[in-house]
C-alpha cells in the first residue's frame, strides 16, 4: 500500500454499507441500509434515538452483529469480521478512556494491541495528543479531565493507530453547549488534516449540517435523504427530512401546476411533493416575510413573541393560516412586540407540499 | 434562569447561625452560645458512643497494660510471647490468610458469572440472596450445618465410609481444628467476597471493553490490561476485608470446637469466662490489643499496596 | 444532556461469546451451588434421622412447629428467641431515635463534626466485637447494677455494633438530596427544627433508613459473641446451648432460620425492584448487596 507523502497515514478508504438488516424481535433498527462514503469524507448520519444510526455505526464498527448485508471498507468484506481486526478508530459518547491510564497511556493503547514498541509508542502517542492540542496533559488521569478533554484523548486515542475509518458516536452529546461548538470544529479541522473517512452519529441537526461533507438522515431504520448538508437543508427530500432538519412552518395551500397557492403568495414545489389537492406547505423561517408595512402577495397577521438570538431574531406570528414562524435580522424585528399587527407573505423558495393535516 | 423572580427570603445562613456575620462584639459571643445550643443535639448519641464504644476500647487499650492491682506493667503484654499464645496467633493468621485468599479467588469467580447475568434476573437475585445470608447468618447455624454434613456422624461422613470404604475420621478429628475451621470459614467468606467485589465488577463500564475492542485488544488483553488493573483495588479490599472478617471471627469456632482454644478469639474467651484460671482479665485485654495490632499492620500493608496499584483512584 | 447509549444492547457481545459466557456462568454456578446446598440437604438429612437408626422421622420438625410442645420441652430456645425479637426492636429504635436524627443536625448545624462523627461510627469496624466485648464487661456490669440483669440491655452495644452499616447507608442517601437547601427552604417557609427533620428531611431518606434498618436487623439476629460473652441470651446463643443438649433440634432451627432469611431477602430484592425510589434506580440485588453488614459473622 502506498502512503502518499503528504498525508500524515493512508488516505482514508471508501466505506460502504449494502442493504443491512438487524432486527430485535419484532423492531427493525436496520432497514435494509445502504450507503457509501467517499474516502477521506465526513458522513454524519443524522436522525432521532431509536433511528438506528447508532446501530449502524456499531455495525459498521463490528461490534454489533447483523442479520443480513454486508459492510465493505476500501473494497473488502468486513462482515463478519470481528471488531478487533478491522482497523477502525472509534470515539464514544462518554466513560470511554480507561481509568487507570494516564492520557498518553490510553492514546499509546491501541499502539501497544500492536505491539508497537516502547519509544515508537510514545513518540506516536505523544503527536497524536499534539494533534488535538492536549500535549500538556499527558500525565493526567481521565478523572482530572473535563469532558470535552477527555473527548478530545478519546480522539487522539482513535488517531494514533492511523485507522481506516473513523466512527464517532454523538461524541459531544454529553458536553456542555459552548464546548459542544467549539469541539466540533476542532474535530472537523482534524478530520481533513488527517484524512481520514469519518462516519459521525448524531441527534442534533446544527452540529451534522456544521461539520459534514454529506449528511444521511435516517428514521426507522432507514435512510431517507443522503446529500450534501446544504441540499439536505434546502431541498428535503421526504416530509420527515423537512421537519427534522431545520424548522418549518406548516401553511396551508392548493397546488395548481407545480405550484401551491397560499394566502401569502405562490410557491414553486420541491421533487416529492404532494402534486394535487388541498396540500400544507413546508416552509423555513426564513423564507416568511414580515412587515408593518403592507407586502405584495401579503396578508395579516399579528405577533405573538419575538425572540432575539443576538444577529437574528425569531418572530412567531398568528395567522388565518395558522401559527408561522418568521426569521428576520434583529435590526429589522424591532418594534415587533406582542400583539403588533403586521403583514406578511412567502419567498419564492422553493418548498415541499405534504398532505394537510385536517 | 430567573432567580430574580424569587421574593427576598430570609436569609440563606440562617440555618448555620454559627458562621454568621454579625457585629464583631457580638460575633463571637453569639457563635459561642449557637454552638453550645446546637451541641445538645448531639449529647445523646455522645453518650451511646462514649460509654459502649470509647470507653470500652479505651479499657481494652488501658487494661493491657494493668495488673491485678491496677498498677503499670508489661507482664500482660510479655505474656503474649507464651508459646501457647503464640501458638493461637499464628493459627488465627494462618486461617485468615488461606480463606481470605481462597474466598477471594473463588469468590470473584462466583462474582464474575453472577455479572454476565441479567440484571433483575432469577438467577442474580437467588444467588445475591444467598451469598447475603451465608455472608451473614453464619456463625453458629453453620458451624451446626457444617456438623451435621463433616461431623462424625454426619451426612458426608456416613456417605463416604458407607459408598467408598473411607473413614475421613480414621486420622482423628478433623472439623474441629484447623483443617475444619478453613473448611467452614471459607464457606462463609466466598459469599462475603461475591457481596463485596460484584459492585466492582458491575462498575466495569461497557464502552472500556468496546473502546479495546477497537483498538485491537482480544477478550485475554483486555483482562491483563483494561479490566485486572481496574479490579485490582476492589480484589484487594475484599481480600483485606475477608482476612479481618476470619481473624475476629468467634461464633463459628465457638459452636464448632468444643474442647481447647486453638485460635485467638477463643482464648480470649477462655481468659474472660475464667474456665481455665480466674483472674484473666487483664491478660484477655493484652490478647484482644494483639488483635487489634495485628488487623492494623495487615491494613498498613494493604494502604502500602493501595498506593502502588491506584494512583488513579486519587 | 443527552442520555448515554451504551454497549449493553442485546446482540452487542456476539452471539459466540454470550453463549459462552452462559456456560461458564451455569458452570460455575452449579458447582458453587453443590458447595453451597449440600450442608443444607446434610441439615435436612440429619433432622429426620430416626433415633432407631434406620428410617425417616419428622419428629424433631413436629416439634419445632408446636410452640407449646417447645416452650415445655425446650424454655431457653424459646427465652431465646423472644430476647432476640425484644432486641430487634430496640436496637432499630435506637439506631433511628439516635443516629438519624444527630446525622442530619451534625450536617445542618455542625458541619465540623461530620469527620470526628464519621471515624466512631467507622470505628466498629476495626474494633470487632471480640474485641470490644472484652472492654464491655465492666460496662456492662454497671448497667446491670442500674437496669437489671436482662439480655434486653444489650440493644445499647448492638446499636454501636451497627453503627458502620447504619452510617454507611444513612449517609449515602444524605449525600444524595441536598439537604442544607432542603432545610433552608423550610426554614424560610417558617418550619422550625423538629419539623425540619422529621417533615422534610426523614421523608427523603426512606430508602436509607430502611436499609440501614434492615442491616441492623440482619446483624441483631446474627449476633452472638457480644452475647455469648457477656453471659446473656438471644436466639444465636439459645441454639449454641441447645446444641450441646440435643443437636438435631438446634440443626433444625438453625436450618429454618437461613432459610427465613434467604427467603426475607429474596422479598426484599423484588420489593427493591417495585419500590418507585426516590433516588437513582438501584437494581434489586443492589438493595440486597447493600443490605448486608459487610463484617465478622461475630
Amino acid at each position: 500500500m502506498t502512503t502518499p507523502a503528504t498525508t500524515t497515514q493512508d488516505s482514508g478508504r471508501e466505506v460502504r454499507l449494502e442493504d443491512l438488516r438487524r432486527t430485535y424481535g419484532d423492531v427493525h433498527a436496520l432497514d435494509g441500509l445502504s450507503l457509501a462514503v467517499a474516502p477521506g469524507r465526513m458522513l454524519v448520519l443524522l436522525g432521532p434515538s431509536g433511528c438506528g444510526k447508532t446501530t449502524a455505526l456499531r455495525a459498521l464498527a463490528g461490534l454489533e452483529e447483523v442479520d443480513g448485508g454486508r459492510v465493505l471498507v476500501g473494497g473488502r468484506d468486513l462482515t463478519g469480521v470481528p471488531a478487533s481486526r478491522r482497523d477502525m478508530g472509534m470515539v464514544f459518547q462518554a466513560y470511554s478512556l480507561f481509568p487507570h491510564l494516564t492520557a498518553l497511556e490510553n492514546v499509546a493503547f491501541g499502539l501497544r494491541m500492536r505491539r508497537v514498541g516502547a519509544s515508537e509508542r510514545r513518540r506516536r502517542a505523544g503527536e497524536a495528543l499534539e494533534l488535538v492540542g492536549l500535549s500538556g496533559l499527558a500525565e493526567r488521569f481521565a478523572g482530572e479531565m473535563s469532558g470535552g478533554q477527555q473527548q478530545r484523548v478519546a480522539l487522539a486515542r482513535a488517531l494514533a493507530i492511523r485507522p481506516s475509518v473513523l466512527l464517532l458516536d454523538e461524541p459531544l452529546s454529553a458536553l456542555d453547549a459552548r464546548v459542544r461548538t467549539q469541539l466540533r470544529e476542532e474535530i472537523r479541522r482534524i478530520q481533513l488534516e488527517v484524512g481520514t473517512t469519518a462516519v459521525f452519529v448524531t441527534h442534533d441537526q446544527e452540529e451534522a449540517l456544521a461539520v459534514a461533507d454529506e449528511v444521511g438522515v435516517m428514521s426507522a431504520g432507514r435512510l431517507e435523504q443522503l446529500a450534501a448538508p446544504q441540499e439536505v437543508y434546502d431541498r428535503p427530500a421526504t416530509p420527515f427530512v423537512a421537519g427534522f432538519v431545520g424548522l418549518t412552518s406548516r401553511v396551508p395551500a392548493t397546488v395548481r401546476d407545480g405550484r401551491a397557492s397560499t394566502a401569502g403568495g405562490e410557491v414553486p414545489l420541491l421533487p416529492g411533493s404532494v402534486d394535487a389537492g388541498s396540500v400544507d406547505v413546508l416552509v423555513r423561517p426564513e423564507a416568511v416575510l414580515v412587515s408593518r408595512d403592507d407586502l405584495a402577495d401579503g396578508a395579516a397577521g399579528r405577533v405573538v413573541h419575538t425572540s432575539f438570538l443576538g444577529a437574528l431574531a425569531r418572530v412567531t406570528l398568528a395567522t388565518d393560516a395558522g401559527e408561522l414562524l418568521a426569521q428576520l435580522p434583529a435590526s429589522a424585528a424591532t418594534g415587533l412586540g406582542p400583539g403588533t399587527p403586521v403583514t406578511w407573505s412567502l419567498a419564492a423558495t422553493p418548498a415541499l407540499a405534504v398532505p394537510s393535516e385536517t | 434562569m430567573s432567580s430574580s423572580a424569587l421574593p427576598a427570603a430570609a436569609a440563606p445562613n440562617e440555618a448555620a447561625p454559627a458562621t454568621e456575620v454579625t457585629t464583631s462584639g457580638g460575633r463571637r459571643g453569639r457563635r459561642v452560645t449557637a454552638t453550645a445550643a446546637s451541641l445538645i443535639g448531639v449529647v445523646p448519641f455522645g453518650l451511646l458512643v462514649t460509654f459502649f464504644l470509647a470507653i470500652p476500647t479505651l479499657v481494652v487499650i488501658i487494661g493491657s497494660f494493668l495488673d491485678a492491682d491496677n498498677r503499670f506493667t508489661l507482664a500482660n503484654v510479655r505474656g503474649l510471647a507464651d508459646d501457647v499464645v503464640l501458638q493461637a496467633y499464628w493459627r488465627s493468621i494462618w486461617i485468615s490468610a488461606v480463606t481470605a485468599v481462597v474466598g477471594a479467588l473463588l469468590g470473584a469467580l462466583v462474582a464474575h458469572a453472577v455479572s454476565t447475568a441479567v440484571e433483575g434476573g432469577v438467577l442474580r437475585r437467588v444467588i445475591t440472596a444467598a451469598c447475603g445470608v451465608l455472608a451473614q447468618f453464619g456463625g453458629v447455624t453453620l458451624a451446626f450445618a457444617f456438623l451435621a454434613t463433616f461431623g462424625f456422624t454426619g451426612f458426608v461422613t456416613v456417605w463416604l465410609q458407607n459408598t467408598f470404604g473411607v473413614d475421613p475420621y480414621g486420622a482423628g478429628g478433623w472439623l474441629t481444628d484447623t483443617p475444619g475451621l478453613l473448611l467452614v470459614y471459607s464457606y462463609f467468606q466466598i459469599p462475603l467476597m461475591v457481596i463485596v467485589f460484584l459492585p466492582a465488577l458491575d462498575g466495569l463500564r461497557p464502552q472500556w471493553r468496546e473502546a479495546t475492542e477497537t483498538l485491537g485488544g482480544s477478550t485475554v488483553a483486555y483482562w491483563r490490561h483494561v479490566a485486572g488493573p481496574i479490579l485490582l483495588p476492589s480484589f484487594l479490599g475484599g481480600m483485606l476485608l475477608l482476612f479481618a472478617n476470619a481473624f475476629s471471627a468467634y461464633a463459628t469456632a465457638k459452636a464448632l470446637i468444643s474442647q481447647g482454644s486453638p485460635i485467638v478469639p477463643l482464648k480470649i474467651d477462655a481468659a474472660i469466662s475464667g474456665e481455665v484460671i480466674s483472674g484473666q482479665d487483664n491478660i484477655a485485654k493484652a490478647m484482644a490489643l494483639g488483635m487489634v495490632v495485628v488487623v492494623a499492620v495487615v491494613l498498613w500493608l494493604y494502604a502500602r499496596l493501595q498506593r502502588r496499584t491506584s494512583a488513579w483512584l486519587r | 444532556m443527552a442520555a448515554v447509549t451504551g454497549g449493553t444492547r442485546p446482540g452487542s457481545l456476539g452471539r459466540r461469546r454470550r453463549r459462552r459466557q452462559a456456560v461458564q456462568r451455569w458452570v460455575v454456578v452449579a458447582v458453587t451451588g453443590v458447595f453451597f446446598l449440600l450442608p443444607l440437604i446434610a441439615m435436612v438429612e440429619f433432622t429426620t434421622r430416626a433415633p432407631s437408626g434406620s428410617g425417616r422421622t419428622l419428629d424433631v420438625w413436629r416439634t419445632l412447629a408446636d410452640v407449646g410442645r417447645l416452650s415445655e420441652q425446650y424454655p431457653d430456645l424459646l427465652d431465646g428467641v423472644t430476647a432476640s425479637a425484644g432486641l430487634v426492636v430496640l436496637t432499630v429504635l435506637l439506631m433511628l431515635v439516635l443516629l438519624v436524627p444527630t446525622m442530619i443536625w451534625v450536617r445542618l448545624r455542625l458541619p465540623w463534626l461530620r469527620r470526628p462523627m464519621e471515624f466512631a461510627c467507622l470505628l466498629p469496624l476495626t474494633v470487632p466485637a471480640i474485641v470490644l466485648v472484652v472492654g464491655l464487661a465492666p460496662v456492662y456490669a454497671w448497667v446491670a447494677y442500674f437496669l437489671g440483669p436482662s439480655s434486653l440491655t444489650l440493644c445499647f452495644a448492638y446499636t454501636v455494633l451497627v453503627l458502620p452499616y447504619a452510617y454507611r447507608a444513612i449517609d449515602t442517601g444524605l449525600s444524595a438530596i441536598d439537604v442544607r437547601t432542603l432545610s433552608e427552604a423550610a426554614r424560610s417557609l417558617g418550619a422550625g427544627w423538629f419539623t425540619v427533620i422529621a417533615r422534610v428531611v426523614l421523608p427523603n431518606i426512606r430508602s436509607a433508613v430502611l436499609s440501614a434498618s434492615f442491616l441492623s436487623v440482619a446483624l441483631v439476629l446474627g449476633e452472638f459473641t457480644v452475647a455469648n460473652l457477656l453471659s446473656r441470651t438471644n436466639v444465636q446463643v439459645a441454639i449454641n446451648l441447645l446444641g450441646k443438649r440435643d443437636p438435631s433440634i438446634s440443626v433444625a432451627v438453625s436450618l429454618t432460620s437461613l432459610v427465613i432469611a434467604f427467603l426475607l431477602l429474596l422479598v426484599l430484592s423484588l420489593a427493591g425492584v417495585r419500590r418507585r425510589s426516590r433516588g437513582p434506580r438501584r437494581r434489586p440485588d443492589q438493595t440486597v448487596l447493600a443490605a448486608t453488614p459487610v463484617q465478622e459473622i461475630s
